[in-house]
């Protein structure tokens, strides 16, 4: 009988053989709204070698695509090109199943693997550079580190011209197809940035230096295969220049307008200011947090001008949904932003200051005083509140 | 002065050039940086700094 799961082939020696993620929507905090997958590789090389796993879940899809193509205990050696589960997961139980000659990660990674599955295996540890042999075939290995975890390397297929880029130009999108030339054009690319804005946009310093060594490097790269979404080995061009692009982080016109609301004034005061950003030529983008979540509001922020954040001031502090979407954006250490803040309280309005505190803590360049309003904006509030966004809006020529 | 490596993420830190983003001025030698000056780029404690050799 026919294995219920394939692989697909994808250069000479390579097959994906990794898992399908449909219903995932809560990826650490992230939405996934479209799903995602756990990319693992199967080189058919002497010896066959399996490059990264899949999340625990899905290690019998994994072991049906390999069973596809070869029988698993042929598998001699495995390669983890990061340490976090999504990819690790499977990997106790295979070491266990296969009793593989070799486990290969690189220097952090063969700690950091102990350190979440205390395996009684050894890790062999790959120096940054260092390159393997496998029969004809020849890998080399180059250290990520903070991108996006200090054990996070990628691995470089001589042969095939492939890297295999672990979480690097990732997206979360399950999708049936395997390559991202199959994939709609406009959906790739919102994933994409997604995925950069929520998982790298703080090492963006990182990605410049690297994008910089690997064209230093000369390395011929004819398919770049990541951990997660699609396979790309068309127009490669297109996702190195835009992770080129969102790593420079250079402002636009384009203004953010994040806010919670108790009482609708809050939410009056963001409308005012929307249609005033855009009286000053601003394109803008009104995101309620009760209709986004925080990763919508970091996917939106990636390459923008501006931020303002609005909050009620409940129990004498923060919307909590604000001061939750301020830790995540905080952590997250977006560049060239600025903005204002504003509000509506009733007795002791702290809010604005606090979102004011946070932003200065980010380095947010305020462009106004924050705009305070008591209980509900009359119609001289909302004039306020609309030339707030149109000053700012000017600012951000 | 000496520099020292961060030993989760490699990042150097290099007395000449102090840590800017930080508000740690250039010349600022490692063992001066206060107790909970952090590594810049992971956020690693002091104690995880090992001299460069």
């Amino acid at each position: 009988m026919p294995e219920p799961f394939s692989a697909v082939k994808i250069s000479e020696h390579v097959y994906w053989v990794g898992a399908i993620d449909w219903s995932i929507r809560d990826f650490h905090g992230y939405l996934t709204g479209r799903g995602s997958t756990y990319n693992a590789y199967l080189i058919l090389s002497d010896p066959v070698t399996l490059v990264d796993t899949v999340k625990a879940p899905f290690r019998e899809e994994m072991l049906s695509r390999i069973a596809s193509v070869v029988e698993p205990g042929k598998i001699r050696q495995l390669i983890s090109n990061h340490s976090e589960m999504d990819h690790s997961g499977s990997l106790p139980e295979m070491i266990q199943l296969l009793r593989p000659e070799k486990v290969f990660a690189s220097v952090m990674g063969a700690r950091t693997l102990q350190e979440h599955f205390h395996l009684d295996q050894e890790i062999i540890p790959l120096k940054d550079g260092e390159s393997l042999n496998l029969g004809k075939l020849k890998l080399t290995f180059l250290e990520t580190r903070m991108l996006h975890w200090p054990d996070s390397m990628v691995t470089y297929l001589h042969d095939d011209a492939l890297l295999f880029s672990q979480d690097g130009f990732g997206m979360h999108l399950a999708s049936s197809e395997r390559f991202a030339d199959e994939i709609p054009a406009e959906i790739l690319s919102w994933e994409a940035a997604r995925y950069f804005a929520n998982i790298l946009l703080l090492y963006s310093p990182l990605i410049l230096k690297l994008l910089e060594r690997v064209g230093k490097l000369n390395l011929p790269i004819k398919i770049i295969a990541p951990d997660h979404g699609p396979i790309y080995r068309k127009n490669l061009d297109w996702i190195l220049q835009s992770y080129a692009r969102w790593a420079a982080q250079k402002p636009s016109r384009q203004a953010v307008v994040v806010y919670d609301t108790m009482w609708q004034s809050t939410e009056k005061m963001a409308r005012a200011i929307g249609e005033g950003l855009a009286a000053g030529g601003a394109g803008v983008k009104l995101l309620s947090l009760k209709s986004c979540h925080r990763s919508d509001v970091a996917t939106e922020i990636l390459g923008a001008g501006a931020l303002l954040v609005g909050s009620p001031t409940l129990n004498n502090g923060l919307f909590p949904t604000v001061a939750d979407c301020l830790t995540y954006l905080k952590g997250l250490r977006p560049q060239n932003l600025s903005g204002a803040a504003f509000g509506s309280y009733g007795w002791s309005g702290e809010s604005v200051g606090e979102i004011e505190g946070v932003m200065k803590e980010m380095k947010i360049n305020l462009l106004s005083e924050g705009l305070k309003v008591k209980y509900v904006p009359d119609r001289e509030a909302l004039e306020r509140c609309f030339s707030l966004g149109k000053a700012v809006a000017e600012k951000i020529k | 002065m000496k520099k020292y490596e961060c030993t989760i993420c490699g990042y150097i830190y290099d007395p000449a050039l102090g840590d800017k983003d930080g508000g740690i001025p250039p010349k600022t030698p490692f063992e001066k940086l206060p107790d909970d000056w952090t590594c810049p780029v992971c956020g690693a404690a002091k104690d995880m700094f090992e001299e460069v050799k």
